[in-house]
């Protein structure tokens, strides 16, 4: 009886035990992870249907002769889209959630460690808003033909805002110096009828040529998405999805989804099975919390890690993106004459407008712990310059409950500042030579104190130059799943990806030194006591014999 | 090593169950402690990810043998053989700190009634009833870690957690090594050893000592 009880139990618990060993190798079978299947359900069968051909739209058959024509056409139909885009930050550069005396935005008091800001240097930067005229702090916000439609939602790629024409294309063929191109006056017409939802190509005219060049400011935005393959992004790649940006930057009333500045994209985290009209700008949004497979840990992450940390081992992984830029070198000469040094991927390491660069091709992200919100000093906020200044770093921390570890490229460089009243300096870069711009005059004093005035900020005339740096989130360029970055990459003892983020465990980098010590010592100990226990015993077996 | 001063009789001494359950147990302390350390980042042997897997299946895995182990304690009535007890506790200690080196008899025969010396008792029941329950506890938390603010246990702090899932780690490999040696005590080297796998324990016979001595 006895020993049927005991045959019973072993079989019992050898069962049990085999088949929680086998149990997550069964439920294996699925091939593809939850979290595929979820987003390719919310995805597939994508067919855009329109109701108008704008080809035979009669608004669009009068001859145009400029971009604000072209508007009032649109306009004309469309009643409310610039009172629309009037609210975004598109249209305004300034945050609009933000505190309007704070400035914040490119036509407020934000800083960067680009070209810095667009404050006294508007017509070369205002190539990039999607508007027309903006060619100083007087520009008419409240004018509706004065926006631009064609750059978002044109398809020709014929349309192209002349880089220094404060918005406007060019008005007859023009060479800009700054690249020595030929820029051609639309065939306004054709451009006008072409339109349709913004591609790509119409996002990236601006935004893969920030900081003033092909990748320059964003390590996972630039040319490359323009026809990508999967191993670059693997929702945008031509080869697979052929996602555009605003498959998941979705809008309403022309506000497109994303972050501004201290904003974050989403308020909470959720997917489209909580919310179906949430906007898609997250992963989550269609890829769920839970994207993996059950078995491992891997589920356990998405609460700590944003999905980007993993699945974005590199950035600039086609292109280069620049990584530092030190202005106190700018204004060197040869013969007379400001150059140009190419250096290494091919890419400019000095030049005398700009100063010093160095780029990087397929860069490790920095990782912190971020909430969604950027925050970002202003040209009034005092800095310390005995130290790296921060001039924008993300928000958040490891108790906070919301953050999570989030990929960043780090742009470092030196800027200028006010000696005297410890602020970051606004240069007035671009301009004609009499008006004191530094590209035409190479004098850093004059450049600075023209700045400032037309910034209407202090400025006590001693400027020297300080090491700063800035962070990007790095989003795009999502990695097919094969090409991820692997568990060892963090949990690991010794200059981990890591290993710089503190205050809290984290599995095969963090041990207690004591416990560690204690626990191998008392080993040592053990394993030496019993050799000697051991030891004894032999030589009593000697001396006394075995009774 | 045969003992010329006392006949030596056979018993059987550990069950079916009782040996799998003792071997399986070995295994899930090697296996756990190999893969723990890896996770810890002390050695390199099947991969951190490979050992996370097979770490918490394994943990998984005991604590169901362990129900089982508790269930046949106590229907069997086996549990008894570890009630701890003071008498002759510290003649043991005498012993394997004296005695043994001169060859004196070992003051604890076993039998089928006790099978366990004093020693033995004391360290296999707060094994059975600290240690063990002490890493499935902290091991448990430690891999439910994200739930914690869900079942209200959100004080908690995963470093220290994870320190004490250390200090019970260390604590089993020192028993380890300790419980392996001693199996070296019995009459021959791999006496205890054997017996644990065969069952049959050779043990002191009474009746003929009896008949020695008077």
């Amino acid at each position: 009886m006895k020993r049927a009880i005991y045959s019973i139990l072993v079989i019992f618990a050898s069962a049990c035990m085999v088949l929680a060993t086998v149990a997550p190798i069964l439920a294996d079978t699925s091939e593809v992870a939850p979290g595929r299947q979820m987003a390719k359900q919310a995805t597939k069968g994508k067919k855009l249907w329109i109701t108008a051909d704008h080809f035979k739209m009669e608004a669009l058959q009068q001859e145009f002769k400029s971009g604000p024509e072209v508007t009032a056409a649109c306009l004309s139909c469309h009643t409310e889209a610039s009172l629309q885009f009037h609210k975004t930050i598109h249209w305004t550069f300034l945050d609009p959630y933000s505190d309007k005396d704070v400035k914040i935005g490119k036509a407020g008091l934000s800083l960067n460690n680009f070209c810095i800001n667009m404050q006294s240097n508007e017509p070369r930067c205002t190539s990039c808003h999607a508007g027309y005229g903006y060619k100083d702090k007087n520009f008419d916000f409240t004018s509706e033909t004065n926006v631009d439609c064609l750059v978002c939602h044109e398809q020709t790629g014929t349309y192209k805002k002349f880089p220094a024409g404060a918005g406007h294309p060019a008005k007859k063929p023009k060479v800009f110096k700054g690249n020595k191109k030929t820029y051609h006056p639309p065939d306004y017409n054709k451009v006008a009828q072409s339109v349709g939802r913004p591609t790509r190509k119409n996002c990236g005219t601006c935004h893969f040529y920030g900081g003033g060049g092909d990748g320059v400011k964003h390590g996972d935005l630039d040319s490359s998405l323009m026809k990508p393959n999967k191993q670059l992004d693997v929702h945008m790649g031509t080869d697979g999805q052929d996602f555009q940006c605003t498959r998941c930057h979705t809008t309403k009333l022309h506000d497109i989804a994303g972050r501004i500045y201290t904003n974050p994209a989403i308020d909470h985290r959720k997917s489209l099975i909580e919310d179906d009209l949430t906007p898609k700008i997250m992963c989550e949004s269609c890829h769920t919390a839970a994207p993996h497979k059950a078995e491992g840990k891997m589920n356990d992450h998405t609460d700590k890690v944003a999905c980007q940390s993993c699945h974005i081992p590199y950035f600039a992984r086609v292109n280069p993106t620049k990584m530092w830029w030190d202005w106190s070198k700018a204004g060197k000469k040869k013969n007379g004459k400001p150059y140009a040094v190419k250096g290494p991927l091919g890419k400019a390491s000095y030049h005398t407008k700009k100063g010093e660069f160095k780029w990087g091709k397929n860069v490790a992200p920095e990782y912190y712990w971020f909430n969604g919100s950027i925050n970002g000093l202003t040209a009034k906020d005092t800095i310390d310059p005995a130290e790296v200044v921060k001039v924008t770093w993300p928000a958040g921390n490891a108790d906070d409950g919301k953050s999570r570890i989030f990929p960043f490229k780090v742009h470092r460089g030196k800027q200028p500042y006010d000696k005297v009243n410890k602020t970051l300096l606004i240069p007035h870069l671009f301009g004609k030579k009499e008006t004191g711009a530094y590209w035409g005059n190479f004098d850093w004093k004059l450049a600075l104190e023209k700045g400032a005035e037309y910034a209407g900020l202090k400025y006590s005339g001693e400027f020297d130059f300080v090491e700063t740096k800035a962070v990007f989130p790095t989003t795009h360029m999502v990695a097919p799943k094969d090409n991820v970055v692997q568990c060892t990459q963090c949990h690991t003892r010794d200059n981990g990806r890591l290993a710089n983020l503190t205050g809290f465990y984290m599995p095969g980098r963090d041990v207690s030194k004591a416990i560690n010590f204690l626990g191998w010592l008392a080993v040592v100990g053990a394993l030496g006591g019993v050799s000697l226990h051991a030891l004894g015993r032999i030589i009593g077996i000697k001396k006394f014999g075995k009774k | 090593m045969p003992d010329h001063n006392t006949e030596m009789k056979k018993v059987y001494l550990y069950t079916r169950f009782e040996r799998f359950w003792h071997w399986a147990q070995a295994i899930f302390i090697i296996l756990l402690g190999i893969t723990g350390f890896e996770i810890h980042g002390s050695i390199k042997l099947f991969g951190f990810t490979e050992s996370i897997e097979w770490h918490n299946t394994l943990g998984i895995t005991w604590l169901i043998l362990f129900v089982f182990i508790i269930f046949w304690a106590f229907t069997t009535g086996e549990w008894k053989q570890y009630i701890p007890t003071t008498q002759k506790l510290f003649s043991m200690i005498k012993y394997y700190s004296w005695g043994i080196f001169r060859g004196e008899t070992h003051p604890f025969p076993k039998s089928e009634e006790v099978k366990h010396n004093p020693l033995q008792r004391l360290t296999y029941l707060s094994i059975a009833v600290t240690l063990i329950p002490f890493q499935m506890v902290t091991g448990l938390l430690y891999y439910t870690y994200n739930s914690w603010e869900a079942w209200g246990l959100g004080f908690l702090n995963l470093t220290c957690i994870a320190y004490l899932h250390m200090i019970g780690a260390f604590s089993l490999l020192l028993f380890g090594i300790v419980h392996v040696y001693m199996t070296t005590t019995g009459h021959s080297i791999f006496a205890h050893m054997t017996a644990m796998i065969s069952g049959w324990e050779e043990i002191p016979d009474e009746e003929t000592e009896d008949a020695k001595s008077s």
